[in-house]
């Protein structure tokens, strides 16, 4: 929407930017666009080499990472450092607790979310402010602040060393969050439809899932991203609840490869580097292909708040 | 809303009913969401405070658990470990946030003037905040090896350094270390929230002044920061209690180093590493009103700024 007001007013600016640029000589323009785009080009260089680096050690051979001076490109190429990455066992269960984790997270919240949005979103009764001051509130609530009474409820429901503690857990951080972002989604929908619905004789419920759901759509699956990528990067109360390898979820795995000699003085950099890329990929992936999408729906949770 | 054209008291006498009925439905929905905070979130904190005025430890047998009054409370606060944790994290807090703002605010500043590629620019900075914190901290601590790291390579090959740094492990590198990975990891987010930020802000007004010949630089005062400021309050706000809570970097580079802690570190440690569970709910309660007090600083500071 903005976008677009965005780019008739560029179109209306246009020429008297245009007019301005002949006025200069082409030399004096080069030297004024000149330092912008070495900017630019910093910037990304800054964002991204350490990506950079991740790739070119992880296809780097073991013994030309530790020898000097340092190439700054892999002379050798090869896939032993993912192949072992990805052999270990406990690198494996972590790949898929997290998905078990982060998916039963994100899928709880969608659906208690969505119901509590739906109310917030679409319905005036008294206390409802109260209750998105609440929610709010909850967004930035420190985790470190419950860390002990949740130990010990962890341990009295006997979850302690189970996913099922994480999954309990993560609500704290997942669920305001989705109830903030899709009120304010519920609360964009126009009037109109739901009127129509109702004079066709149609319950709150079936309005809620024939025709508010389907709408908000979109905002489900950004909303659901974000979710699910906060619950896949969590560490404290997964370094806190959980002990054995084979309970390990991906951030824990990823500080835990020890060197084949199992010792700690070498640091096996290459595999580390490789699973790096293994578990970053997917997430680069999904926010390049939602990127506009998950920016509405940050500066929905920010900015507008 | 209201806009159909029935008789008024029937209208009326409808719309209360229909209130009513909709309040409860309403409640109703919001059920399951409130249970669920109210069950992770507000009775642990409940509890959590409850346990900082008990002896409790993880192991039972140790000692029986008693009430103990404010005795954690008095212990924390001739903590010096506590004091020193606390100072680490208002250094990190303040470093950090300062310049993910300036940096950030720069970098909106670029994205913002209208180049080809801003597209790309704006999925770039998106990147680093995709990715686990933890994995970020990994990738910058084999960056920064003392041997075999390529900021020490960089830096001998162009002579900025004289010799290699040991710069996680050397005290007077370790903060900026730390810092340097979240700095990387979150300017690019705070600048797309300052981006979102500018681009509320009409452009007539820039046409306007530069039909006035006010130069860039004024234009920057007088109109993009003064606008700007709702979103730089907020994007303020979001980066500091993150930083406050800060756990992740600094556990990664350090474990539970003494000299390097932050509060949260200590509390975990506290109550996971020793099982001192009444003694780390008072850190816990401590975090949270430390945190709580700058919530209300920047509250009250926003609220002068919209009455003048």
């Amino acid at each position: 929407m903005t976008s677009a007001a965005d780019a008739a007013r560029a179109t209306a600016a246009r020429p008297a930017a245009r007019r301005r640029a002949a006025r200069r000589s082409p030399w004096r323009r080069v030297l004024t666009k000149l330092p912008f785009w070495l900017l630019i080009a910093l910037i990304f260089v800054y964002a991204l080499f350490p990506f950079y680096w991740a790739l070119r050690s992880a296809f780097t051979p073991e013994a030309d990472l530790f020898t000097r001076p340092l190439r700054y490109f892999p002379a050798n190429p090869t896939l032993d450092n993912f192949r072992e990455a990805l052999s270990t066992s406990f690198f494996q269960r972590a790949l898929i607790n997290s998905t078990i984790v982060a998916g039963s997270v994100t899928l709880v919240s969608l659906a208690i979310g969505s119901l509590a949005a739906y109310a917030l979103g679409r319905f005036r009764f008294r206390g409802r402010s109260m209750v998105l001051y609440l929610m709010l509130s909850m967004t930035i609530f420190p985790q470190i602040a419950i860390l002990g009474a949740l130990y010990t409820m962890v341990n009295d429901f006997h979850l302690y060393d189970r996913l099922g503690a994480l999954v309990f857990s993560y609500l704290i951080f997942t669920l305001p969050f989705t109830v903030w972002v899709l009120t304010s989604f519920m609360r964009a929908l126009p009037g109109d439809l739901e009127e129509a619905a109702y004079v066709d004789g149609a319950t709150p419920l079936q309005v809620f899932y024939k025709v508010l759901l389907p709408l908000i759509a979109p905002g489900l699956v950004t909303t659901g991203l974000l979710a699910f990528i906060a619950a896949w990067n969590e560490y404290l109360y997964a370094l806190s609840f959980v002990q054995t390898p084979q309970h390990y979820t991906v951030p824990l795995a990823i500080t835990s490869f020890v060197g084949k000699s199992g010792s700690a003085f070498q640091v096996p950099w290459g595999q580390i580097m490789a699973a790096t890329v293994v578990v970053t990929l997917p997430l680069i992936t999904a926010t390049l292909v939602l990127q506009r999408r998950i920016l509405a729906g940050l500066t929905a949770g920010a900015v507008k708040g | 809303m209201g806009s159909l054209a029935t008789p008024a008291p029937i209208r009326r006498r409808r719309r209360t009913k229909l209130q009513r009925r909709q309040t409860r439905l309403a409640w109703l929905l919001l059920v399951p969401a409130l249970a669920a905070v109210a069950f992770v979130a507000i009775y642990p904190l409940g509890k959590t405070v409850y346990q900082s005025f008990t002896n409790q430890e993880f192991l039972a047998g140790i000692e029986p658990t008693r009430w103990v009054g404010l005795d954690n409370y008095r212990d924390l606060w001739h903590d010096s470990i506590f004091r020193d944790s606390v100072w680490t994290t208002v250094k990190f807090t303040l470093i950090t946030v300062a310049f993910e703002f300036v940096l950030g605010l720069v970098i909106a500043l670029v994205v913002n003037s209208s180049f080809k590629g801003r597209g790309v620019m704006r999925a770039v900075m998106l990147v680093p905040w995709a990715i686990p914190t933890v994995v970020a901290a990994q990738m910058w601590k084999w960056m920064l090896d003392d041997v075999f790291g390529v900021v020490n390579d960089l830096g001998v090959r162009s002579h900025v350094l004289s010799h290699s740094r040991a710069w996680i492990s050397d005290p007077s590198t370790s903060l900026a270390s730390v810092c340097a990975v979240d700095i990387w990891k979150t300017t690019p987010f705070v600048a797309l929230l300052l981006l979102a930020g500018l681009q509320v802000i009409p452009r007539d007004l820039y046409e306007a002044a530069d039909v006035d010949g006010a130069s860039k630089l004024r234009q920057f005062w007088k109109i993009t920061l003064p606008l700007l400021q709702p979103a730089i309050l907020v994007t303020l706000i979001f980066r500091t209690l993150d930083a406050l809570r800060v756990f992740d970097v600094f556990y990664v580079f350090f474990g539970s180093r003494p000299d390097t802690q932050t509060m949260a570190i200590y509390d975990q440690s506290t109550i996971v590493g020793d099982g001192h569970v009444g003694y780390g709910a008072a850190v816990s309660v401590a975090i949270f009103l430390i945190i709580s007090l700058f919530v209300v600083i920047y509250v009250t500071f926003m609220r002068v700024n919209e009455e003048r």
